[in-house]
């Protein structure tokens, strides 16, 4: 302030702009700037590629751009089997992985927190496969369900079960276990190819530390008070887990599912290191193991149809903001915050 | 409480105690037991892994000599390196500066660019694959180390992060520095900067992990052998090595060396940062 009166009293030559207004100015030009070089890489490599690829999406694309097609890609994708077979898959997926992994993080986050000893040696050692690269954890996943010299087999063999040839094997998990026990399994509740259940075993082993970590997280900030509270009125353990941790745990659980389903219509680098070091083709052994992700990479890197898989990608876009917009809606009614 | 009630009391919790280490011992020896054994067979010879063999019977250091000559693998790792410290020093600046905008600055249109900057997170990465594949072919840039790091250099999840906290510095700090004379920048650089360095580093090491693991996007960017970074190398190593699987481990155990060897110096913080994003995601 005492600026702009110093300047005021030098003369006639008034400027246009109070030095409030100025420094104004000057903070907001220091805001663009500032942001500007995020803006500016989000814009080009995040932001409008968006709309780039609705573009591609349009046309046949092989490659070079090709003839106007109009919504003729997304026609082929809704009646191309592969797809629905993919979808098929990536429910699968979903479903033999996120229950469990959560349940098995669940469990072990909660056991880890009754005051044990050794407890970051024990979360130490639970994470590591999280922060291990997946191209390499996945190599030695293949090598373990490996049918001749892999340790599985051999651990199978030793208790009196038959070697399985697990990521070589297309065959549904249920038709397979109904065999052995002397069930015939229909082919439509043949499940899950053995070669899928690998991957998933993969998955759960990948994941479990990741979502151990952050129940702890979630265990830390529920107030000691409550259970105290609780023990008072003469709860027991499982009461105390059923009443108490659960509910104040489900923005934890909220979280972690979204994330687990939304990585899981994205799945791509252990399912494409293990199918192929297996010795078989990208996302095999007869496409059981095509996730939607692995579909459209398929479609584009192996095939380059651009414009097809780029309507693929719009598909996926779509369920999952879709998954996204009903998950919010229902952890607003079930999902209890503090 | 009779003394006999007491004493049976204290079994049981014995044996809640005894069960607890039981399952979480169990359940570590199943996250470890594979990196056990990818070490074991990485030093055994072809028959030993031919023939099953639990143990190798002399220890092959000779099979990592082996592996590491038999692919470009200075260059995979050499290439790694560099794009993935590339990538944390331009995530640590586009972030820290933005994030400062966000929470420190007043701008108009503020409020409606970080919305977009956060609908951005919404869009999964197989819709940008293509658009950004042609973008980076047109540019001329496949098989260079800017389209392994330009695209990848801004993360609005860390910026997120970054302005959380920025938010918790008080705001008298600022004024005093004001009152100093102090711009800006100079407020960042030496007030904001040195209060927020826990979560620098968790921005950083995230950035590393995700730029040292990353496969999809490298492949499809590079066509040349030399240009690979250590992912795209091991996955090409993995189907071309043929039935050496003793080469293929030793292999899989150098690329995880350097994250497990960063994971244990930085645990801590590690740790932190997947809390906070955790419970703030």
């Amino acid at each position: 302030m005492a600026e702009v009166a110093v300047q005021d009293a030098h003369g006639p030559s008034r400027s246009l702009l109070t030095g409030r207004q100025k420094r104004r100015l000057k903070e907001s030009f220091l805001g663009y700037l500032y942001i500007s070089p995020a803006a500016l890489i989000l814009a080009a490599f995040h932001l409008l590629p968006v709309g780039y690829a609705f573009y591609i999406s349009l046309h046949k694309w092989k490659i070079v751009q090709g003839d106007y097609l109009g919504m003729a890609n997304y026609q082929k994708v809704l009646d191309d089997p592969a797809f629905w077979q993919s979808l098929k898959v990536t429910v699968f997926y979903v479903l033999g992985t996120v229950p469990l992994t959560l349940a098995l993080s669940l469990a072990l986050a909660y056991l880890l927190f009754q005051k044990v000893r050794g407890l970051d040696l024990y979360r130490t050692m639970f994470f590591l496969p999280y922060i291990t690269s997946s191209v390499a954890s996945s190599a030695v996943w293949v090598w373990i369900f490996n049918p001749r010299h892999g340790p599985l087999n051999q651990i199978l063999e030793a208790i009196g079960i038959a070697p399985q040839k697990w990521m070589l094997q297309p065959r549904g998990i249920f038709e397979i276990l109904g065999q052995a026990m002397g069930i015939n399994v229909p082919s439509w509740a043949a499940g899950p190819s053995q070669a899928l259940v690998a991957i998933m075993v993969f998955v759960v082993w990948f994941y479990v530390g990741w979502d151990t970590v952050i129940f702890l997280a979630g265990l830390g900030n529920i107030p000691s008070e409550l259970y105290d509270a609780a023990k008072i009125d003469g709860g027991g353990r499982w009461a105390l887990f059923r009443h108490i941790t659960l509910p104040l745990l489900s923005p934890t659980i909220f979280f972690l599912t979204m994330m687990a389903m939304i990585g899981s219509f994205q799945a791509f680098n252990h399912i494409f290191v293990m199918t192929r070091a297996a010795g078989g083709q990208l996302g095999g052994p007869l496409r059981t193991t095509t996730t939607t992700s692995i579909l459209l990479f398929d479609r584009f890197y192996s095939r380059v149809r651009f414009g097809y898989a780029s309507a693929i990608a719009f598909v996926l876009f779509v369920i999952i903001l879709s998954f996204t917009i009903i998950q919010q809606r229902v952890g607003k009614s079930r999902v209890f915050y503090q | 409480m009779t003394y006999v009630d007491s004493q049976k009391a204290k079994q049981s919790r014995t044996l809640v105690r005894t069960l607890i280490y039981i399952v979480l011992t169990a359940g570590a020896l199943i996250a470890l037991s594979p990196f056990v054994w990818m070490i074991l067979t990485s030093l055994k010879s072809y028959g030993e892994v031919a023939t099953r063999a639990i143990l190798p019977a002399k220890l092959r250091l000779s099979n990592y000599v082996e592996a590491w000559n038999s692919a470009p693998f200075a260059r995979y790792f050499a290439n790694s390196f560099l794009v993935s410290l590339c990538t944390v020093t331009g995530v640590l600046t586009t972030s820290v500066l933005a994030a400062y905008a966000f929470s420190w600055l007043d701008f108009p249109g503020k409020d409606l660019v970080f919305t977009v900057f956060l609908a951005t997170m919404m869009i999964p990465g197989q819709v940008l694959l293509i658009p950004n594949f042609l973008t980076i072919t047109r540019l001329g840039w496949v098989d260079t180390y800017w389209a392994q790091t330009i695209p990848w250099i801004a993360s609005v999840f860390n910026i997120f992060l970054l302005r959380q906290f920025f938010a918790t510095i008080p705001k008298d700090l600022y004024d005093a520095a004001v009152l100093d004379g102090c711009g800006h920048f100079r407020y960042l650089m030496t007030v904001i900067l040195p209060l927020t360095k826990p979560a620098l580093i968790t921005v950083g090491l995230n950035t590393f992990l995700g730029s040292w693991n990353a496969l999809q996007w490298p492949l499809i960017v590079t066509r040349k052998e030399s240009m690979r970074p250590i992912q795209v190398g091991l996955s090409y190593f993995l189907t071309e090595s043929g039935t050496d699987t003793q080469l293929m481990m030793a292999a899989a155990t150098m690329t995880i060396l350097p994250t497990v060897i960063l994971y244990f110096f930085a645990q801590k913080q590690f740790m932190e940062g997947i809390s906070t994003s955790g419970l703030k995601g």
